[in-house]
């Protein structure tokens, strides 16, 4: 195994185990910060998939957008948001309803586990599998993502623009502190 | 060489865990992060197959554009919670029981 394998078998494993504790944690500004640290990891694997410009967008998006916005939303809502979150008292009773979810949970696993288990990647008859060949270490993939941005993928470009000035506009709406809105 | 597998499997051990988020917590900020986890899921599957589709990419591309989408979704998302709390002076989805003032 080569230290490049090592680091991203690293990288999985604090993705993993930075997300469990960011669901089991009861403290919520704890599992806050520790999404944090499962999208840096995430940003790190993409980079192992060859995808460093998905990987610069995660950061900057997520840990720089979205974690952001949390941490707003924290300080700029009331005390009582943070302190209504605690219930000492159904902690025990909380335990044992989440076993129904967990079962669930660990058997959607179970099944997508087996079925990545024997995977093969097939080709149509008469067509080979990969025409183009594969994206290796040492391509442009900036190059390439703004070439099929500007051609291949335009329409789904400019929708997302738009869905964005919707999404803008429509929060901007919803978190207004206005006089008729009661 | 990672192989396209273990992608798979940590995308599938990411979305479980999403899932359980979104079943059992009780608090909306949490639920949210249940749900970004299931998106960076999907997230981790396109890239890992966009590996093999280098004339058009569109692993990569649609990765960014769920990306963009959930940030905005978070966005819209936050904006809800706040109010819900405000009306209701609670955030625990089980608690918030009835859709008219």
């Amino acid at each position: 195994m080569n230290p490049g394998e090592l680091i991203c078998y690293i990288l999985a494993g604090v993705v993993v185990i930075s997300a469990l504790v960011v669901v089991l944690t009861a403290n919520l500004v704890r599992s806050v910060f520790l999404f944090f640290v499962t999208l840096f990891a995430l940003a790190g694997l993409y980079v192992f998939s060859l995808a460093d410009f998905v990987a610069v967008t995660q950061v900057i998006v997520y840990v720089g957008g979205v974690l952001v916005l949390m941490l707003f939303a924290f300080m700029l809502s009331n005390k009582e948001l943070l302190n209504s979150l605690r219930q000492p008292a159904a902690a025990k009773l909380s335990m044992l309803t989440n076993i129904p979810a967990g079962i669930v949970a660990a058997g959607v696993f179970t099944v997508l586990a087996i079925s990545t288990k024997g995977l093969q990647l097939a080709a149509p008859s008469g067509m080979s599998l990969f025409p183009a060949g594969m994206l290796n270490a040492g391509d442009n993939t900036i190059h390439l993502l703004g070439v099929r941005l500007m051609t291949n993928y335009l329409l789904p470009f400019e929708l997302a623009s738009v869905f964005l000035l919707m999404a803008l506009i429509g929060a901007a709406h919803l978190a207004r502190k206005g006089k008729e809105s009661t | 060489m990672i192989p396209l597998e273990h992608y798979l499997l940590i995308s599938a051990a990411l979305f479980c865990i999403g899932l359980y988020a979104v079943f059992t917590r009780r608090n909306a900020i949490q639920v949210l992060i249940g749900i970004e986890f299931m998106i960076n899921a999907a997230v981790i599957n396109f890239v890992a197959f966009s590996k093999y589709d280098k004339a058009k990419l569109g692993g990569q591309v649609f990765a960014l554009f769920a990306i963009v989408l959930a940030a905005a979704g978070v966005a819209v998302a936050l904006a809800i919670i706040l109010n819900v709390y405000k009306y209701y002076k609670t955030i625990d989805p089980g608690k918030i029981d009835e859709l008219r003032d």
